[in-house]
């Protein structure tokens, strides 16, 4: 059933949301705020995970949250402290319901095993509170916890058989809370044959009657064939709120048959006709407003949850938009107008207009680093677990928003980055005593836009990088050779060289052959550096800067051997028209920037692409200084610059595959397509010689396999 | 005439469902997502019947309950309480505040649809 | 390997000309038919791979089909075509000459592919029809743009 399964899919979903505020009410419970809207804040998450896995049968994770939320509970009753121990047992808890839910969510038990653990863990928290009472969630759970559906068990009243004896007189509660005798009296005559009876005795004179006072009984007589207790659950939900005698009897005669109702039919009129009546006036609408003075609806801002897909086809077409726009544009500029013509207005507007909309539609798959910051304190606790240090994660602009996919590509090298902070960065316990330091070490993770980009710094406050040590290990390593002399900055970039691990011993969270430069290789990915700050004694600083989304970038357009391409803007450091001082040969073919003091290598963009350019092609004179992540600064040439853009990406492996030296593509304002350079790639010297010698193994094989 | 139901839960999957519930069944449905909501809504379009959540943030379902019983309007309308509990003492706990009855998580959609109907008197 | 294996008798093929020899797609294949217009060169990309297009916001591949079989590059035409045709979730584009005719053929009269030289040809070509003046070969899409594909891979 696919409403059913919608429904499904939107139980995941909400269960994000409530762990997302588990997590953060928990957080404020660590920060010290105890107060009961917090407290209950973190019990209605709980709670509601459970409500919802109840409905989709989920009986771990129903189980499981029901005794969590017992705890709660109890904590909010201030029936057990809200101490370290136990909020470390809660957060561990959350830890889980979130596996569980995952496990649900994926169909797996993976994590059911450590449910035991757990369940022992949050008993071990009620233990402090003689009082609470653990109830079973089983029997709230069972599904025939209530057998309200009366139709299918009623049944036929045979001639012969039982029949009830029903006294029933209603209080002025039962009405007040919304319940009506010819209701219940109906609901009975589903149960059999009735005959009912409405004594009028207590009923006073009227003078003296008293709408509140109800003085209407009945005796009923059911016959049916159902057990007592099906009719007392008719009664169930009046229990207290009426007199309520209920009396079976066995009719032996099959033959005779039920005797006739001594009460003549208009009495029933009477009675449903007083019932109403005992029942407030209704009254009009109009007195609307003046009730228990309640103010406006106070919740959350309204929101819209849309399929990611349309999002992305709104982009996509957007991003179209903004092509033909730039090809009016150029086909304009072509015509040569004054620049207070009309047409020249409208098209100025009409780009105005485009970004605007641009702008607004890539806001929609904007989100908040909240959620991902927040899994990192769970990172931070295991670390912190598995290396017997204490740690404690600080997060700072959880509300900087970032594209979903930036969001969602950043989670791994994110944790493995604070994985290492804990695991490198941290002293041991021993250790941060002896420097008298706190014990407990803290991580600081955060968020930030500047310029365009979005900054994220992980700092911890440990030893700082061991540099002596880090050189050491290089060259031990033949990383670097034996007699190198390198600055700060150029051991701590060691770090990032593949295969580098500085742990002596290799731990469990680290020496999984995953380093640094896998880290750095997906921050890469996504557009942005990787750096390191760090002093001794004090700790270590990563930063990272990513671009806001990955669907749009800002561009130089260059032309290389007769092509128009884009180089990122975030890579180039600056355009430079060298003298012919400034470049010197080295070697066969090498050619030097010499820049401020420094030799910088020099790349032909053409050369490393495999391009040639005409043979009356003048030589070209432009040359832009890029900071790369493997060779340090670097410097390209090209052709021509034209100008920078704002273009939109286009991913070349949907139809194609991937490009040595190329990101992506775009499109530019004559419909031609650009290619995005990877610098990095490009930079590197041996894309070329890669890229031939990929493709001379590759045929080898094929002609080895042509051959067999 | 159709059954106007209104249900108030925090919870949007719950909310989901028990509208999906009570559509199926041909009653009409009206959702709010905590107790202040609910009340509001409940005044501006007065439903046959309540079903409502008790653990909810801004005003819970006790305070929902006792926000209709001690108004001016309607305040006989059937409450229907959602509970995840079943414990005696909580039923007693809902029916002290004025909750016509309860139901018990998680309901099935016959049981639902029978309680709705017990209390309103709507027939299938 | 693209299979025919349909339960319909009658299969139709697109046919076009390029190279002076006769090819054929499985027209369920075929998205469109485009006037050949400039190409943005791939760097180190295979011969027969011309280059990117944009297709309404695709950026999509052009294979020369006559270099792709060993035949002379398919000389710059105005009227040349482009084939644009899409195998699993990849459209491509294929520079050929002409595009002749839609060949309606019952399933028994496509044959074999004879025992080829080149082994470029041979693995993708799924078999021949034979037509008035000659045959007509019917080209294994994914095999084409596949073994470029791993060319660079």
């Amino acid at each position: 059933m696919s409403a059913q399964s919608s429904i499904r899919d939107m139980f995941f979903e909400e269960s994000e949301e409530l762990l997302e505020a588990l997590a953060e009410g928990l957080a404020q419970m660590n920060a010290g705020n105890h107060d009961d809207e917090t407290v209950n804040a973190v019990f209605r998450a709980v709670h509601s995970i459970k409500g919802g896995a109840g409905a989709f049968k989920l009986t771990a994770l129903v189980a499981f949250a029901h005794r969590f939320e017992t705890v709660l509970d109890e904590m909010r009753g201030h029936r057990i402290a809200i101490d370290s121990s136990n909020l470390q047992v809660l957060q561990r808890s959350a830890d889980h319901l979130a596996d569980l839910v995952e496990d649900a969510r994926t169909e797996s038990d993976a994590s059911s095993v450590q449910t035991e653990g757990f369940l022992v863990a949050l008993d071990a928290c009620l233990g402090a509170s003689p009082g609470a009472v653990v109830s079973e969630p089983d029997e709230p759970f069972s599904f025939a916890a209530l057998s309200l559906d009366l139709s299918d068990i009623a049944m036929p009243a045979e001639a012969a058989g039982q029949h009830f004896r029903i006294e029933f007189r209603p209080h002025a509660g039962l009405y007040a809370n919304g319940h009506d005798p010819a209701l219940l009296i109906a609901t009975l005559a589903d149960l059999g044959d009735v005959e009912v009876e409405l004594d009028l005795s207590r009923l006073p004179d009227l003078p003296d009657y008293d709408p509140a006072k109800p003085s209407l009984s009945w005796r009923i007589r059911l016959k049916s064939e159902v057990e007592e207790t099906v009719v007392q659950d008719v009664f169930e939900f009046v229990e207290g709120l009426c007199d309520l005698d209920i009396k079976r009897e066995v009719v032996e005669a099959v033959s005779e048959p039920a005797p006739q109702p001594p009460m003549p039919a208009d009495e029933v009129v009477v009675a449903v006709e007083r019932t109403d009546l005992a029942r407030p006036a209704p009254v009009t609408p109009k007195e609307e407003g003046d009730g228990a003075g309640l103010t406006e609806s106070r919740g959350p801002k309204p929101t819209l949850r849309v399929d990611l897909d349309r999002v992305d086809r709104l982009i996509n077409a957007v991003g179209e938009l903004i092509i033909n726009q730039s090809m009016i544009a150029q086909r304009v500029q072509e015509l040569r107008l004054a620049t207070d013509a009309d047409v020249v207005t409208h098209v100025e507007d009409y780009r105005l207009l485009a970004r605007d909309i641009q702008e607004a539609v890539m806001a929609i798959r904007a989100q908040p680093v909240k959620p991902l910051f927040q899994r990192m304190s769970r990172i931070v606790r295991e670390a912190a677990d598995s290396t017997g240090k204490s740690a404690r994660l600080v997060t700072h602009g959880e509300g900087t928003e970032v594209d979903k996919t930036v969001v969602e590509r950043l989670a791994d090298p994110l944790t493995h980055m604070i994985r290492n902070a804990v695991d490198h960065g941290l002293e041991s316990l021993e250790g941060r005593i002896a420097a008298g330091k706190d014990p407990c070490g803290t991580i600081h993770l955060s968020a930030a836009h500047r310029s365009g980009a979005v900054i994220i710094t992980i700092r911890d406050d440990g030893a700082g990088l061991n540099r002596r040590k880090i050189l050491e290990i290089a060259k031990k390593k033949n990383l670097v050779s034996q007699d190198a002399e390198l600055n700060d900055a150029e051991t701590d970039a060691l770090l990032f060289l593949p295969g580098f691990s500085t742990a002596s011993t290799i731990s469990n969270l680290s020496g999984r052959g995953v380093g640094l430069d896998v880290v750095r290789n997906a921050v890469a990915a996504l557009g942005g550096p990787v750096s390191i700050a760090s002093n001794p004694g004090q700790g270590t600083e990563f930063t990272i800067s990513l671009p806001l989304t990955l669907a749009v970038l800002d561009g130089m357009v260059v032309s290389v051997a007769g092509q128009v391409m884009v180089i990122p803007i975030t890579a180039i450091l600056e355009t430079i028209r060298p003298g012919v001082n400034d470049l010197h040969i080295v070697g066969t073919n090498e050619q030097l920037l010499s820049i401020r003091g420094k030799f910088i290598p020099v790349v032909d963009v053409a050369k490393g692409l495999g391009f040639t350019r005409p043979a009356n092609h003048p030589e070209p004179k432009t040359l832009l200084l890029v900071e790369t992540e493997k060779q340090g600064q670097c410097a390209l040439i090209v052709d021509r610059v034209f100008d920078q853009r704002q273009v939109v990406i286009k991913g070349l492996d949907t139809n194609y595959g991937a490009v040595p030296g190329v990101s992506a593509a775009t499109v530019l304002g004559d419909g031609q397509i650009a290619l995005i350079l990877d610098p990095d790639a490009i930079a590197n010297n041996r894309v070329l010689p890669l890229a031939e010698a990929r493709t001379a193994a590759k045929l080898n094989e094929e002609r080895k396999l042509a051959v067999a | 005439m159709t059954i106007k139901v209104l249900a108030i839960d925090d919870s949007r999957t719950i909310r989901s469902l028990v509208q999906k519930v009570m559509e199926d069944a041909g009653f009409e449905c009206t959702l709010a997502d905590d107790g202040v909501q609910g009340v509001t809504r409940f005044k501006e379009n007065p439903p046959d019947v309540v079903i409502t959540d008790i653990n909810m943030p801004n005003m819970d379902g006790y305070g929902v309950i006792s926000a209709i019983r001690g108004g001016s309007l309607h305040r006989n309308v059937p409450i229907l309480v959602l509970t995840t509990e079943s414990a005696p003492h909580l039923k007693a706990k809902a029916r002290d505040a004025g909750a016509t009855g309860w139901i018990v998580k998680p309901f099935d959609d016959v049981a639902i649809v029978s309680v709705v109907r017990r209390v309103t008197g709507a027939r299938a | 390997m693209q299979s025919l294996d349909t339960n319909a008798s009658e299969v139709e093929f697109v046919t076009f000309f390029t190279g002076g020899q006769s090819f054929s797609i499985d027209i369920r294949q075929v998205r469109e038919i485009r006037r050949w217009s400039a190409v943005t060169p791939l760097p180190h990309a295979p011969a027969e791979v011309l280059g990117v297009m944009n297709l309404r916001g695709s950026v999509i591949p052009i294979f020369d089909l006559a270099v792709r079989f060993g035949l002379t590059k398919t000389p710059d035409h105005v009227r040349n075509v482009v084939v644009i045709a899409a195998h699993e979730s990849q459209t491509v584009g294929l520079l050929v000459e002409s595009v002749s005719e839609i060949l309606s053929v019952a399933r028994d009269r496509i044959q074999e592919t004879p025992d080829l030289r080149s082994d470029n040809s041979r693995q993708s070509i799924i078999g021949v029809i034979p037509v008035d003046d000659g045959m007509t070969r019917i080209i294994d899409l994914g095999a084409v743009i596949q073994t470029d594909r791993r060319t660079l891979q």
